[in-house]
C-alpha cells in the first residue's frame, strides 16, 4: 500500500484516559493513549474483547467526552470545541462505520447517503449519492428501507454514507462483526477500494487478524493501554 | 408463584429505572383529577341538596289530608332521623274591625328541621317599617302568634296586638319576614301565620271536612333519609304522599340536574385525556420491553408464563398509582372546598367514600383496557427478535387492544355521566372523532410526505420521520387532539356555557309573580305601574280548566290511582294559556309549532307533564272551563326550562280559541330590595291579587351556578395538568427514536440548530394538525352538549378555530422541543451503547 506520510499527523492524541463510574467504584477504561496517524495510513486496533477498542475509536471521532487528555483532527483540539463544532468538524472531515450499521430507519437508502451532504450543505447531494450507491452495488435498491435491506446492504450503504462526503478519516468499528465471511470480505474490499480511491485515512478495529495485517500498521490494546 | 415475584421486580426495577414515569403520571393526574371532581361534586351536590331542602323546611316531608299514623314517625325516628311535625290550614284571623283568610302553620318544636324563620325585631310594627331582619329563635311560645307582612299590613296590627282566631285569642310577637317552607304554587298565596301546634286544639279550627294538611318533617344525613322515604313510598296511604325538594320546586330540581351534568362532565373530559395519555404511554412500554420479552421467550419462558407476569404487574401498578390518585384528589378536593368556602359561605357536608372506589374502579379499567391488551401482544414476541431486531413490532393487533380500551372507557362514560343520552353523546361524539381524526390526519401525512422530495433539508427530515412514523404519527395527532378538544370543550366551551347559563337567570330575572289579575284590573295596573315609572310588565292570560276527557274518553283521578302526581294534575285545574310564539326557554321535543293565524283547533303541552299523564302527539283533549267543554289535539310536546323563572304554562293553544272564556292574567317582573314597598302598595290597592315572591328560590339558584362555576374553574386546573400528561406521553411515544436519530445525526456532522429545524418540522405539523382537530371536535362537542344535553342554545364560537389551531401548534411545538432537548447535549456514543 502505498503511503504517502506528511508531516503532521491528521489523528493525534495525547494522554487520553477514560474513566467511568461503576457505583462504589472508578473504572479506568482507556489509560495514558499517546498515538499518531499521518494521512493515507490504514491503522488497524487489535485487542481482546473489552480492551477498550470501541471507547478509543468512539474518543478519537469526538463522539464520547475523555476524562482527561487530548485528541486533534487535522490539528484541531476537539476536546475545545463545544458539541455542535464537533458535530460539524465531524461533517467534514471523517466518517464512521458502526458495526450495527446504525441507518436511519425513517430514510431510505439514498436519503441516508444523501444526508450528511445535505446536512453540510453540499450541492448536488443526490447525484453524489446515487454515484456511491452506485459504486457499492446498491443501484437498484436507492428507494429501499434499511428494514428492507438484508444485513450486509445496510452495512454497504453506511459504508457509502460514511464516503459521501469524501472524508480525510474513515473510522469503522468491526464493520464485519454482524455479517457473514464472505460477506465481511466483500465489505473489507470494498473499504479498502474506496480508501485507494478517495486516499482516506482508516482506522479499523477488527478482531480478524488476517484483516489487521493487510493494514499498515497495528495497534494493539490490553487492559485500556495501547501496547508496543 | 414466582412468576409474581418476578413481576414485583420487575416492576420495582423499571419503577427505579423511570420506565414508568409517563404511564404513572397520566394515570397519578387522571385519578386524582376524577376523584377530586368526584369527591367535591359528591359535596357540593350534598350542600346543594341540604341548602335547597332549606326552601322545604326539611329533607323530606311526608304529607296527608288526615292525620299521619304515628309509624312515619316512629320508622324514622328509629333510623337516627330528625323530625318535627306542623299542621296548615286556612283560617279567618281578625282584630275586631276586619277579617283576614291567613293560612296557619301550627308548628311543633324543632321547626324547622332546615333553614330559618327569619322575623323583624319586636320593636318594629307596620309595613313601612325597615326592621333589623334577624333568625326567629325557636317557634311561637303558646297563646302567640307571628304574622307575616300582608296579615300585620291588612288587620293594621302592631307587635303586641292581640287577634281572634278560631275559639281562642293569640299575641301577636313578631313579624315573619322569611320563612323556609313559604311555597310557590298558585295556591294558598294569601297571608300567613305561624303558632305553636300546642294551640291547636283550642282554636277548635280543625273539625271534620276542614281543609288541612298533616306533614311530618324529616332530616338527616342523605342516605338515611334516602332510605326512609323508599321504606315510606310503600306504604303511602291514597291521601298521603312524600315530597323532596326536587318533588317541590321544579326550578330548583333543573338547576341543581343542571350542575350534575356540568361536573360529571369535566370528570369525563379528565377520564379521556387520562385514557389518550395512557394508550401513548402504553404505546411506548410495549416497544420498550420488545427486547425483554423476546430474551425470555428465547430462554423458554411460555406465553402463559409471560401473561400471568404482565397481568399482575399491571394490576400492581394500577392500584399503587390509582390509589396515590385518590390520595391525592382527596387532598386537593380539600383544598377547593376551604377555598371555596370563603366565597360562598356554605359549610360542605364530608365526602362519601364513593368518589374513592370509583377512582381505583376507573383507574383499573382505564389501564387493563388500554394497557393490557397491547401489553399481552409481547407474550407472542417471537424469540427471534433476538437475532433480528425488526421482526416482532406491534402490529394490527395493537388496534384490537385500542378498541378493548375504548369499549372500556364507553362503559365508564355510561356508568359516569349518570345520564345515558349524555353518555352516548359523548361517546358517538369521540368515537367519530376518533375515526375521522385518524382518516383525516392519516391522508394529510401521507400527503405531506409526498411532498418531501420537493422540500430541502431539515423540512425533508421532518417529513420522512413523520412519514416513516405515520402510525405512530396518526396516534400522536389523534391523542392531542382528543386532548387539546377536551381542553376546549373545558375552557372556551364551559365558559360559554356557564354564560349562557347565567344569562338564562340574569341579576334582574323576575322575582315576583303577579297571579289573579282581572279584566278590569288591567288599566289601573298599568297605571300604577307608571307611578313607579316602570313599564308594565307583558300580562299572560290564564284560564283555569279541568281535564275530563282524553281522545273522547272521559278522565277521573281514579285511572291514575297507582300515581299520587298524576292524580293531583287531574284532581286540579290546569292553567291554560294562548299565544303565538314559542317562548325563548321553551323548546319543541316532538311535533311542531303551529304557524302564525292558524285556524286549526291545536294544543301544546309540557313533556313531562304529557308523560306523567300518559298523553301521546296527536291526543284530543278535552277540558272543562267554567262548565264549557274546550277540545283541542296536541301538535306539540314542549320542553321547559322551569329554572328561568318565566312565566310558563303546560298547556298552550294559538290565539283565537279561548278568547271568549272567563280569563285572569299572570305577570312576572324584577323588584329591586329596595323598592319593595311597591309591593306593599300593590298588596293594598289590588288585595285580590295574589304576589308570589321567588326572590328566595332565583338566590338560590344564582349562587348554586356561581358555585358550580367555581367549582368547574379549579377542576380544570386539573383537565389542564391531564392535558400536559396527554402531550408529555404523545412526545415521550416517540423519544427513544429521536435521541437515536440525533446521536446519528451528530455523528454525520449536524448542527444543534439542523436536527432542531427537523423536529420543529414534525412537531409543527403534529400540533397543528391536533389543534385543528380539536377546533373541529370542540365546537360539535359543545354543540352537542349545549342542545341536547343542558338545553342552551350555544352559539359557536369562531376563535375557536384561532385559538385551538395556535395553542396546539405552539404547545407540542415547545413541549416537543422541550422534551428532546436532553437528546442535543448527550454525547452520541453513549445514546447509540444504551439503545443498539
Ligand atoms: N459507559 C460505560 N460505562 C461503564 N463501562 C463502560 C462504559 N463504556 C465502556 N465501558 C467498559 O469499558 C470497557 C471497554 O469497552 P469497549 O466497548 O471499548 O471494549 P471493546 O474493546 O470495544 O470490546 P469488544 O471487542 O467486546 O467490542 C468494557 O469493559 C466496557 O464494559
Ligand atoms: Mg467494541
Amino acid at each position: 500500500m502505498a503511503n504517502n506520510e506528511t508531516e503532521q499527523p491528521i489523528v493525534r492524541t495525547h494522554a487520553l484516559t477514560k474513566q467511568v463510574n461503576t457505583g462504589d467504584q472508578q473504572l479506568t477504561i482507556l489509560q495514558n493513549i499517546d498515538l499518531n496517524i499521518h494521512m493515507g495510513e490504514a491503522v488497524a486496533i487489535i485487542g481482546a474483547s473489552g480492551s477498550g477498542k470501541s471507547t478509543l475509536l468512539g474518543l478519537l471521532a469526538g463522539l464520547d467526552l475523555p476524562t482527561s487528555g487530548k485528541v486533534h483532527l487535522d490539528e484541531v483540539d476537539i476536546f475545545a470545541l463545544d458539541e455542535d463544532q464537533r458535530a460539524a468538524l465531524r461533517g467534514k472531515i471523517l466518517g464512521f462505520v458502526f458495526q450495527s450499521f446504525q441507518l436511519l430507519p425513517a430514510l431510505t437508502a439514498l436519503e441516508n447517503v444523501m444526508l450528511p451532504l445535505e446536512l453540510m450543505s453540499v450541492g448536488n447531494a443526490e447525484a453524489t449519492a446515487r454515484r456511491l450507491l452506485d459504486r457499492v452495488g446498491l443501484a437498484l435498491r436507492l428507494h429501499h428501507h434499511p428494514k428492507q435491506l438484508s444485513g450486509g446492504e445496510q452495512q454497504r450503504v453506511a459504508i457509502a454514507r460514511a464516503f459521501a462526503t469524501a472524508p480525510k478519516l474513515l473510522l469503522a468499528d468491526e464493520p464485519t462483526g454482524n455479517l457473514d465471511s464472505a460477506t465481511g470480505i466483500q465489505i473489507i474490499e470494498l473499504m479498502f477500494e474506496l480508501n485507494r480511491e478517495h486516499g482516506t485515512t482508516l482506522v479499523l478495529v477488527t478482531h480478524d487478524e488476517a484483516l489487521s495485517k493487510r493494514c499498515s500498521r497495528q495497534l494493539r490494546m490490553a487492559d485500556g493501554r495501547l501496547m508496543q | 408463584m414466582n412468576h409474581f415475584l418476578l413481576s414485583f421486580r420487575m416492576l420495582r426495577r423499571d419503577w427505579r429505572a423511570g420506565e414508568l414515569n409517563v404511564l404513572v403520571l397520566a394515570l397519578i393526574i387522571a385519578i386524582s383529577g376524577l376523584t377530586t371532581v368526584g369527591f367535591f361534586a359528591d359535596r357540593v351536590g350534598m350542600a346543594l341538596a341540604r341548602e335547597s331542602n332549606q326552601l322545604l323546611g326539611a329533607d323530606l316531608l311526608v304529607m296527608s289530608s288526615k292525620p299521619l299514623p304515628p309509624h312515619f314517625a316512629e320508622e324514622a325516628e328509629k333510623l337516627g332521623l330528625t323530625i318535627s311535625s306542623l299542621t296548615k290550614f286556612p283560617s279567618m284571623i281578625s282584630n275586631g274591625d276586619g277579617n283576614l283568610l291567613t293560612e296557619i302553620k301550627a308548628v311543633a318544636e324543632g321547626y324547622p328541621l332546615r333553614g330559618r324563620v327569619h322575623v323583624a325585631g319586636r320593636s318594629s310594627s307596620g309595613a313601612n317599617a325597615n326592621p333589623g331582619i334577624q333568625v326567629a329563635e325557636g317557634i311561637p311560645v303558646p297563646g302567640t302568634i307571628w304574622a307575616d307582612e300582608k296579615v300585620m299590613t291588612r288587620l293594621d296590627l302592631k307587635i303586641g296586638d292581640v287577634v281572634d282566631i278560631g275559639a281562642i285569642q293569640l299575641k301577636v310577637t313578631e313579624l315573619v319576614v322569611r320563612e323556609p317552607d313559604h311555597s310557590v304554587g298558585f295556591i294558598n298565596m294569601g297571608a300567613r301565620a305561624i303558632i305553636n301546634t300546642q294551640d291547636l286544639a283550642d282554636t277548635e279550627l280543625i273539625q271534620e271536612g276542614s281543609r288541612v294538611s298533616y306533614q311530618l318533617l324529616v332530616a338527616g344525613d342523605m342516605k338515611t333519609v334516602q332510605q326512609f322515604r323508599t321504606w315510606a313510598q310503600g306504604r303511602l296511604a291514597k291521601n298521603q304522599k312524600i315530597e323532596g325538594i326536587r318533588d317541590a320546586r321544579p326550578e330548583i330540581k333543573a338547576a341543581l340536574e343542571r350542575a350534575e351534568k356540568f361536573l360529571s362532565l369535566a370528570a369525563l373530559v379528565s377520564v379521556v385525556l387520562a385514557a389518550a395519555a395512557i394508550a401513548l404511554a402504553v404505546r411506548r412500554f410495549t416497544l420498550r420491553h420488545l427486547d425483554g420479552c423476546a430474551i425470555m421467550r428465547s430462554l423458554g419462558a411460555s406465553q402463559k408464563q409471560l401473561l400471568t407476569m404482565y397481568v399482575s404487574y399491571f394490576i400492581t401498578l394500577g392500584i399503587i398509582a390509582s390509589g396515590l390518585g385518590c390520595l391525592i384528589g382527596f387532598a386537593a378536593q380539600q383544598i377547593l372546598a376551604h377555598w371555596l368556602t370563603d366565597i360562598v359561605e356554605t359549610a360542605l357536608p364530608w365526602p362519601t367514600w364513593w368518589p374513592a372506589i370509583h377512582g381505583l374502579l376507573v383507574g383499573l379499567v382505564l389501564l387493563v383496557g388500554f394497557a393490557l391488551p397491547p401489553v399481552l401482544n409481547l407474550r407472542s414476541v417471537p424469540a427471534l427478535r433476538v437475532l433480528r431486531r425488526d421482526v416482532g413490532l406491534p402490529n394490527a393487533h395493537s388496534l384490537w387492544g385500542y378498541g378493548a380500551g375504548l369499549a372500556a372507557l364507553l362503559l365508564l362514560f355510561i356508568w359516569k355521566a349518570h345520564d345515558l343520552k349524555l353518555g352516548l353523546y359523548i361517546v358517538a361524539g369521540f368515537v367519530s372523532a376518533i375515526v375521522v381524526f385518524g382518516s383525516v390526519g392519516w391522508l394529510l401525512i401521507k400527503l405531506l410526505s409526498n411532498l418531501r422530495h420537493q422540500a430541502g433539508g431539515a423540512w425533508r427530515y421532518g417529513l420522512a420521520s413523520l412519514h416513516r412514523r405515520a402510525a405512530s404519527s396518526v396516534l400522536q395527532a389523534v391523542a392531542l387532539g382528543l386532548g387539546l378538544m377536551a381542553l376546549l370543550v373545558l375552557t372556551l366551551i364551559q365558559d360559554d356555557l356557564i354564560n349562557d347559563w347565567n344569562a338564562s337567570l340574569p341579576p334582574d330575572a323576575p322575582n315576583h309573580f303577579l297571579v289573579n289579575i282581572q279584566a278590569d284590573q288591567l288599566q289601573p295596573l298599568e297605571e300604577f305601574f307608571q307611578q313607579y315609572a316602570m313599564e308594565r310588565p307583558p300580562l299572560f292570560p290564564m284560564i283555569r280548566g279541568r281535564l275530563i276527557k282524553i281522545n273522547g274518553k272521559n278522565v277521573s283521578p281514579q285511572d291514575y290511582a297507582d300515581d299520587t302526581h298524576a292524580e293531583r294534575h287531574i284532581r286540579r285545574e290546569f292553567n291554560l294559556s294562548w299565544t303565538d310564539e314559542l317562548a325563548r326557554d321553551n323548546s319543541i321535543v316532538q311535533g311542531s309549532w303551529w304557524k302564525k293565524d292558524t285556524r286549526d283547533t291545536e294544543m301544546s303541552i309540557e313533556a313531562d307533564i304529557a308523560k306523567t299523564l300518559r298523553i301521546k302527539l296527536g291526543d284530543e283533549l278535552t277540558f272543562d272551563i267554567a262548565g264549557q267543554h274546550f277540545s283541542a289535539k296536541i301538535t306539540s310536546l314542549r320542553k321547559v326550562d322551569w329554572d328561568s323563572f318565566r312565566v310558563n304554562f303546560f298547556v298552550v293553544v294559538p290565539p283565537g280559541l279561548l278568547e271568549d272564556y272567563p280569563a285572569s292574567y299572570i305577570t312576572s317582573f324584577y323588584v329591586p330590595p329596595s323598592e319593595i314597598a311597591m309591593i306593599h302598595e300593590l298588596v293594598r290597592m289590588f288585595p285580590n291579587i295574589l304576589v308570589v315572591d321567588v326572590a328566595l328560590v332565583i338566590g338560590q339558584v344564582q349562587q348554586m351556578i356561581q358555585q358550580v362555576s367555581e367549582a368547574i374553574k379549579f377542576v380544570f386546573i386539573f383537565t389542564v395538568l391531564a392535558g400536559f400528561a396527554v402531550l408529555y406521553a404523545a412526545i415521550a411515544a416517540t423519544q427513544d427514536e429521536r435521541i437515536y436519530e440525533a446521536a446519528i445525526f451528530r455523528t454525520l456532522g449536524a448542527r444543534r440548530e439542523q436536527l432542531l429545524r427537523a423536529w420543529a418540522t414534525e412537531f409543527a405539523i403534529l400540533g397543528g394538525l391536533s389543534g385543528l382537530f380539536a377546533s373541529a371536535g370542540a365546537s360539535g362537542l359543545g354543540y352537542v352538549i349545549g342542545k341536547y344535553a343542558l338545553h342552551l342554545d350555544y352559539t359557536f364560537n369562531p376563535w375557536i378555530w384561532v385559538i385551538g389551531t395556535s395553542i396546539g401548534l405552539t404547545g407540542v411545538l415547545v413541549g416537543g422541543l422541550l422534551g428532546t432537548r436532553a437528546a442535543l447535549s448527550s454525547p452520541p456514543l453513549l445514546t447509540l451503547r444504551k439503545i443498539a
